[in-house]
């Protein structure tokens, strides 16, 4: 098992170096003037001058690879151009708004679509299978943005002024506020080290950090901002859950073992959650590993549509804007969030199925 | 055992008979032909929509005299005489979008912009896509390593994410977001192709024509490609569907096709902040995808259930 790890993270490695030089090489083919997109378009040549030779851009392209790696592997990941402070900082401020909202569409896909595929795939063809996997197709089909607005629209407009109106944009009610963990646990913290990024990122999230901290009005304040944003964005991600779910379990339920469990008796749900489940859960995982690229993609447009500032916004701003620092090192972060995910997912099989070895 | 050779010269009788079942099955699925139907409608559409729609998509309805003299207002609400709509008001089946533009005649010719970039960009993915994957399974070796660990890289970034980033440098526009579409799509169907060549490259058959000296081109395109085409058409089906998602979402960022041309995503762009006061504007465009997307899913559902020999019937 662990040689097995060992040897998987020694093949990203090549991946990762091709993802770094991918994302370098794009971020530098934008056409376009680095210079004038963060300063402005009245800028002077002069200021212009000084700003490519003080962020390197004046030299060759491959020796810019070649400096970029090396502060790369010294921990230093350089500052946005356009906000002027270090893509860290930047990062532990945006990264818990997408963690937070790709999580919550995540388990709200898996804790609905599992027990529909289930559902559909014992009552096959009956009524209740059709329109489920009706709705899963139509799931499946919709535009997340075109979700998001119709969401925002019904929500926050139709039922306005009704107990289940939810907010259509922001994350918390303006005026209401959270103190970053260390202030309310009392830690001294010094800014820069690595306990403060650790404690800074778990702040950001807000529903964890109102959970730990017992705010509870900030809590309900929060998940009520969370609920439209998640919904649109783990819809689509439900409904493949579930189709895959009910084809894994239907092809499982027609197996001689489970035929074996009905003749000795069992009770038709331990036939089906226990025995039957188990084993149909394999091609399942891999598929709510795959979400990852669609919530980050997805992530993108709900982020647009609900006013939060989490990676994907500030990732699309970058690019349209021409902010190299960020380009590069926000893609890095989800291409490596992406080869880490699949290790994972592969490492559950194991897990899920003791007839795996790896090796 | 008689009755197993029976049946064996049986098939062998019929010829093309996996194509024959597979389409005979396929018109027996319920959900296959209710995307058919759909998908069938949408090429009307498409092909008829100068004969459709009621209005010129671009034309803005402040420059028709008749219309101005019925006192028409932007963003004004659908009007249908048949429904109650008062007769002295101006009949537009969906409203008047922000440039007071019919908003039915641009949706029906959504549907032209919408296949197209479905069609184009798929085609584009599975031409370069299958030739880097045939090579690559064909030839193994290094050329296999360098193709498909490079197809790795492409799969390591969210698919819409590295379309965004493509068009940026591109530049925004129809042709280069459906290119973006294309580029990013084209691992899927080199991984497909490289598997299918695989699994066909050490059979018997094609070991004779080696042994025939037929040349290795023509063993690719004559032997290889037929038995790797069933998996490729259901991928390609479903990819058309992702395509057109992908499409929209570049659009509505601003990306893909530029105002005014009627495409949906690009309307669903230009009016998504008119979404709290005049929500017909967003709903009928995004229900225009969201109708040919899900034609596009039932199909290669249907055909992916069709053509898998594996399915007991």
């Amino acid at each position: 098992m662990t040689s097995y790890i060992i040897r998987r993270l020694l093949l990203a490695i090549p991946v990762l170096l091709g993802i770094l030089f991918v994302t370098f090489a794009l971020a530098r083919m934008i056409p376009g003037d680095p210079c004038r997109a963060v300063l402005g378009e009245h800028a002077t040549d002069q200021i212009c001058d000084a700003f490519i030779k003080r962020h390197g851009l004046d030299k060759p392209i491959p020796t810019q690879f070649a400096v970029y790696l090396g502060e790369i592997t010294h921990g230093d990941f350089g500052d946005s151009l356009r906000f002027q402070r270090p893509v860290t900082a930047l990062l532990s401020e945006r990264l818990p708004v997408t963690v937070e909202l790709g999580l919550s569409a995540l388990i709200l896909a898996v804790i609905v679509g599992i027990p529909l595929g289930i559902i559909s795939a014992y009552w096959r063809n009956s009524a209740v299978d059709v329109g489920t996997m009706l709705l899963a197709n139509t799931g499946v089909s919709m535009p997340v943005f075109w979700l998001g607005l119709m969401l925002a629209y019904i929500f926050a407009v139709m039922l306005k002024g009704t107990p289940i109106w939810l907010p259509p944009s922001g994350r918390m009610t303006s005026g209401m506020s959270l103190p970053p963990l260390y202030e309310t646990w009392n830690i001294a913290v010094v800014q820069g080290e690595g306990w403060y990024s650790v404690l800074a990122f778990l702040s950001n999230i807000n529903t964890f950090n109102a959970l730990v901290t017992g705010h509870w009005l900030e809590l309900w304040d929060a998940i009520k901002h969370l609920i439209l944003p998640a919904v649109a964005l783990g819809t689509i991600p439900m409904a493949i859950i579930a189709r895959m779910t009910r084809s894994s379990l239907l092809e499982v339920l027609g197996l001689d073992y489970v035929r074996t469990a009905r003749a000795k008796g069992l009770q038709e749900h331990a036939v089906v959650l226990r025995h039957a489940l188990r084993n149909a859960m394999l091609p399942v995982a891999t598929v709510i590993g795959l979400q990852l690229g669609t919530l980050l993609g997805g992530a993108v447009l709900t982020e647009t549509i609900f006013g939060l500032t989490g990676v994907g916004k500030t990732l699309f701003d970058s690019i349209t804007s021409r902010d190299y620092v960020v380009v590069q090192v926000f893609t890095l972060v989800i291409a490596v969030g992406f080869v880490a995910v699949n290790l994972i997912v592969d490492l559950s099989y194991a897990l899920l199925d003791p007839r795996v070895r790896l090796d | 055992m008689q009755k197993h050779t029976e049946t064996k010269t049986q098939t062998k009788r019929k010829g093309s008979s996996l194509w024959h079942d597979a389409m005979r099955y396929l018109f027996r699925q319920r959900s296959a032909i209710l995307g058919m139907s759909i998908l069938g409608g949408m090429l009307l559409l498409a092909i008829f929509a100068p004969f459709i729609a009621t209005h010129d998509p671009t034309l803005s309805m402040l420059d028709v005299p008749e219309q101005v003299a019925m006192g028409i207002k932007r963003r004004l609400p659908p009007c249908i005489h048949l429904l109650g709509c008062p007769a002295e008001q101006p009949q537009h089946l969906m409203g008047l979008d922000s440039n007071v533009r019919d908003l039915f005649s641009r949706v029906i010719y959504g549907a032209r912009y919408s296949l197209y970039i479905g069609f184009a960009s798929v085609g584009f993915a599975i031409m370069i896509g299958s030739l880097l994957g045939a090579v690559a399974g064909y030839l193994g070796g290094w050329v296999d390593n360098v193709v498909m660990r490079l197809m790795d890289v492409l799969l390591a970034f969210p698919a819409l994410l590295l379309a965004i980033a493509i068009v940026t440098v591109l530049g925004p526009g129809l042709v280069n977001a459906l290119l973006a579409i294309g580029i990013v799509s084209i691992p899927s169907y080199a991984r497909v192709m490289r598997a299918s060549v695989l699994s066909v490259k050490e059979r018997d058959f094609v070991t004779a024509d080696r042994a025939l000296g037929v040349p290795s081109i023509r063993i690719l395109f004559h032997r290889i490609l037929p038995n790797a085409i069933t998996p490729l058409i259901v991928q390609g089906t479903l990819g058309i569907a992702t395509a057109i998602l992908d499409a929209a979402a570049l659009s509505f960022l601003g990306l893909g096709a530029q105002p005014p041309t009627p495409e949906w995503g690009t309307m669903l762009g230009a009016e998504r902040n008119q979404v709290f006061t005049a929500p017909h504007l967003v709903f009928f465009p995004g229900i225009g995808i969201m109708l040919t997307v899900l034609s596009f899913n039932l199909l290669g559902d249907g055909l992916r259930d069709a053509l898998d020999p594996r399915l007991n019937r």
